[in-house]
């Protein structure tokens, strides 16, 4: 998905206004505010929802008429307790004395956000293309599992070892991509359907490869799960043994400087756009649309792959079951959506998310309330972002200037069929 | 490899002499010969190379590494009226046997293709049943396979898949791509345990599962048809945001409830009188609860409505040009609307057969990915109801099948079997469908100007 808003030629009477009014009405009614808005709007929606499943909130509210301070209370510290715990678990915990103590949070949100980066922008690269790849945890399975394999199979010095680990996940996660791409150019199977069929497939490959002794299962054990990655091989923490988060995250500000350039400044990005905004002109253009599906597959599936590495080297090191990819494979198209599917954009958004996470757990263990309401409102937030229309006429906002009201271009989402063939037969 | 346009599957074979192939004997010469329009034919060699690849798998899986021993089908349960004796089959003869069936199919097909004609679905069906046995004879060796139960089991795993692809079938014909079978689905589940376990009453249940499922369709088909946002995006985000809701509100609210939010009364079966005692299909297909009565009625009334009724007429016509429909006065907002949330309602069915027919309780995401699989269903079926029930059914008998596999005690370790069906389906959308054309204006805003 590119721009949200399709530009338009200004409307005439534009010009007649001063500056100064089109720029507040940029500011207000533009993409930033919304964003802003439908955060804000989404924890609003997920305030209700604690509040009217609290328990207290329910004893209170059957002698409301009696007492409604009572219910008034109970609803407010639901909800602050909720939140604050959220804040406490992903930003700054002021109950500790000790400042590095104090800052441990966001280490962990960090830490969350690494993997959800890497997968978004994996995803975000893919819809620029106009390829929807739900394939993430396929891809993330298979290279955890390659990633693994070098990490405890072989005994190579400390920075060799891990780059090459690291790399192994890459290739793994761009390979089981890259089947997608290449599925989708030679024979044109749908790569929505492809990317989900072949998540199962890597599942249960990797599960059948777990409990095989000899494959991947640790030796001396019945269980499933991987053995451990040897030290040499594991992302060496990035503040110490006190916090989490680890060299992961250099990786990925370096993959997110790395997309950025690849689709604004290069030549492969510039092909990579115009088939996504029209497969059929950029063909018309010279570009070989075929090739560019195989390209942007691999890419993504190797980006997406660099987020099961860092879950395999960085966060689980001591041996990997299926569940590796806990869900941020899914997390991960959200992480695009709210992005805009734009590399800064999808960093900002995965940052929000790892904030989300590492909070949800926290409000987890302290308030009773469960972690998926952050599910819900991650959900809403891409929902009410994908709607700018909506959002306008919640808060009755101005239209921007040179925005049509509810004009927004199609994501890249291609046409399931070449368009062309099927009006020549007509 | 070339590839079949798929706009003139309504050409019978006979009319395809064309152009191209006019090197060959015309196939008749009738008199109306020359009336005929002429249309463009080209040959798709896909389902003959792909029938040519499973013949050779069979060739080298059940014969060349075949396994010597016997292999029994009992074909009916103790309690059924009429006794069929236990079939014992020698597993190495009967592989050859069905590999050289399977090799004449694909001659045959070979042999269509070559002449111009188009390989039917029902010899691709002969071609997957054949396919199906043989491997079923080279796993059981030495054991039994309950074909009844094999069966039965099948189709209670397909009943929700087929609801879903119903869902997406009619979503898709109108123009609005539904990714969001599966929200819809988790919705109609956990809105009919709930209703089911309150009231008591478990049609309630199935009604407030149909409600459920057309909300969530109504959140789409307003953002899509209201607001021109994408489709599939407003799809996944809606399947998280039910996976996420249902989740929260089960831990939050029905575990600490379970006995009154959370027990609802099930469907109990209906044995249908004489029907329910043919041998094998007989215990199939009428010894089943009301809501898998529901599915056949659901898939003949989706086709017959789709393609033989003013409402399917005025449907599919949104969905492949809705400027022209819109032309001659049809509402396209409105039919896109309306549609949606019936194929929302369709697929809140199948939530509540997970609630109120199998499992008799919600769960945290318990559909478990089968509106995804709906939704493969809908593709590999082309966006036809009859295929998409097809597709579901081989879904479910694939999934099906590893388990009674896993009892026999088959050669094949039980994750590849259960790996199957889905690289069966990557094949599938890769060789036999291939570039598939959807509804025209499937996935694309209609706006008005």
């Amino acid at each position: 998905m590119s721009e949200t808003t399709t530009p338009v030629a200004p409307a005439p009477e534009a010009d007649d206004r001063p500056q100064w009014h089109a720029v507040m009405r940029e500011i207000v009614g533009g993409s930033a505010m919304i964003s802003v808005l439908a955060v804000v709007l989404a924890l609003v929606a997920g305030a209700v929802l604690i509040a009217l499943t609290d328990e207290k909130v329910q004893a209170t509210a059957g002698y409301f008429a009696a007492r409604p301070g009572d219910l008034i209370a109970a609803v407010l510290s639901a909800i602050s307790g909720a939140y604050v715990a959220l804040f406490q678990g992903s930003i700054y915990d002021f109950r500790q004395t000790d400042f590095l103590a104090g800052i441990r949070p966001i280490t962990e949100t960090l830490t969350f956000a690494t993997p959800l980066i890497a997968a978004g922008l994996g995803v975000g690269l893919a819809f620029r293309v106009g390829l929807f790849n739900i394939g993430g945890r396929g891809q993330m399975l298979i290279a955890a599992a390659c990633a693994g394999w070098v990490g405890w199979s072989f005994q190579l010095p400390a920075p060799l070892h891990l780059i090459l680990a690291i790399l192994a996940g890459v290739v793994g996660g761009a390979v089981w991509g890259g089947i997608v791409g290449l599925l989708k150019a030679r024979t044109g199977a749908h790569e929505v359907i492809v990317t989900i069929m072949l998540n199962f497939v890597a599942l249960y490959l990797v599960m059948f490869l777990l409990r095989t002794p000899g494959l991947l299962q640790a030796p001396g054990t019945n269980n499933p799960i991987s053995p451990a990655v040897l030290p040499s091989a594991v992302l060496p923490k990035l503040f110490g043994p006190e916090f989490n988060l680890h060299w992961g995250f250099i990786v990925v500000v370096a993959a997110t400087i790395y997309v950025a350039y690849l689709l604004n400044r290069s030549s492969l990005g510039f092909k990579f756009r115009a088939v996504g905004e029209n497969p059929n002109a950029a063909r018309v253009a010279g570009i070989n649309v075929k090739s560019m599906y195989v390209y942007a597959m691999l890419i993504s599936g190797g980006l997406v792959g660099l987020a099961g590495v860092q879950q395999m080297l960085g966060t689980v090191t001591s041996g990997f079951s299926s569940g590796i990819d806990a869900g941020i494979g899914f997390d991960a198209i959200t992480v695009a959506l709210l992005g805009r599917s734009k590399p800064w954009g999808i960093f900002a958004a995965g940052v929000l998310f790892g904030a989300f996470k590492a909070g949800g757990f926290a409000m987890q263990a302290s308030q009773g309330v469960p972690i998926d309401i952050v599910v819900v409102v991650q959900a809403l937030i891409v929902l009410f972002i994908a709607a700018p229309p909506l959002i306008r006429v919640i808060f009755r906002l101005p239209t921007p200037v040179g925005h049509l009201p509810a004009t927004r271009s199609k994501p890249g989402k291609p046409a399931p069929v070449e368009a062309p063939s099927k009006e020549a037969v007509r | 490899m070339t590839t079949v346009d798929p706009t003139v599957p309504q050409v019978t074979p006979h009319q395809l002499d064309v152009p191209q192939t006019a090197a060959l004997p015309p196939q008749h010469n009738g008199p109306d010969a020359a009336a005929l329009l002429e249309t463009t034919f080209v040959r798709s060699w896909k389902a003959p190379i792909a029938f040519g690849v499973f013949t050779l798998l069979a060739l080298i899986l059940f014969v060349v590494f075949g396994r010597t021993g016997e292999s029994s089908f009992r074909l009916s349960t103790d309690s059924d009226l009429i006794q069929l004796p236990l079939v014992t089959v020698a597993a190495v003869a009967t592989s050859i046997g069905i590999t050289i069936v399977l090799a004449l199919i694909s001659l045959f097909s070979f042999f269509l293709v070559a002449t111009a004609k188009r390989v039917p679905l029902w010899l691709t069906a002969v071609f997957a049943v054949m396919f199906l046995t043989a491997f079923l004879t080279w796993a059981a060796v030495g054991a039994t396979v309950q074909v009844p139960g094999l069966l039965v089991g099948a189709l209670s795993l397909s009943v929700p898949l087929i609801f879903g692809a119903l869902g997406g079938v009619i979503s898709e014909r109108v123009g609005v791509v539904n990714v969001a079978i599966e929200g819809q689905m988790l919705a109609g589940a956990f809105v009919s345990a709930v209703i089911a376990s309150i009231s008591g009453q478990v049609f309630l249940g199935l009604l407030a599962a149909m409600i459920a499922g057309a909300l969530v369709s109504s959140v789409l088909a307003v953002f899509s048809i209201r607001y021109f946002v994408d489709q599939v995006i407003v799809g996944v985000v809606l399947n998280v945001l039910v996976v996420g809701l249902t989740s929260f509100l089960y831990s939050q609210v029905l575990q600490k409830n379970a006995e009154v939010l959370n027990t609802p009364v099930r469907f109990q079966r209906i044995d249908i009188p004489v029907l329910s005692e043919i041998p094998i299909l007989g215990p199939l297909l009428f010894r089943q609860t009301i809501i898998v009565y529901i599915v056949y009625i659901a898939v003949f009334a989706v086709y017959w409505g789709l393609f033989k009724t003013r409402w399917g007429l005025r449907l599919r016509s949104v969905g492949e040009h809705p400027q022209a429909a819109d032309t001659v006065g049809i509402n396209v907002a409105r039919t896109r609307f309306w549609n949606v949330l019936l194929a929302g309602a369709i697929a809140g069915i199948g939530g509540a057969y997970f609630t109120l027919g199998s499992v008799g309780a919600f769960n945290k995401e318990m559909t478990a990915g089968a509106g995804y699989i709906a939704l493969a269903a809908v593709i590999f079926g082309r966006w036809d109801p009859i295929r998409a029930t097809l597709a579901a059914l081989l879904f479910g008998f694939a999934t099906n099948l590893q388990s009674s596999l896993s009892i026999i005690g088959s050669p094949v370790p039980s994750e590849f079997m259960l790996m199957l069906p889905y690289v069966v389906t990557i094949f599938a959308v890769a060789g036999v469908v291939g570039r598939v054309r959807g509804p025209a204006a499937s996935g694309k805003p209609y706006r008005k100007s």
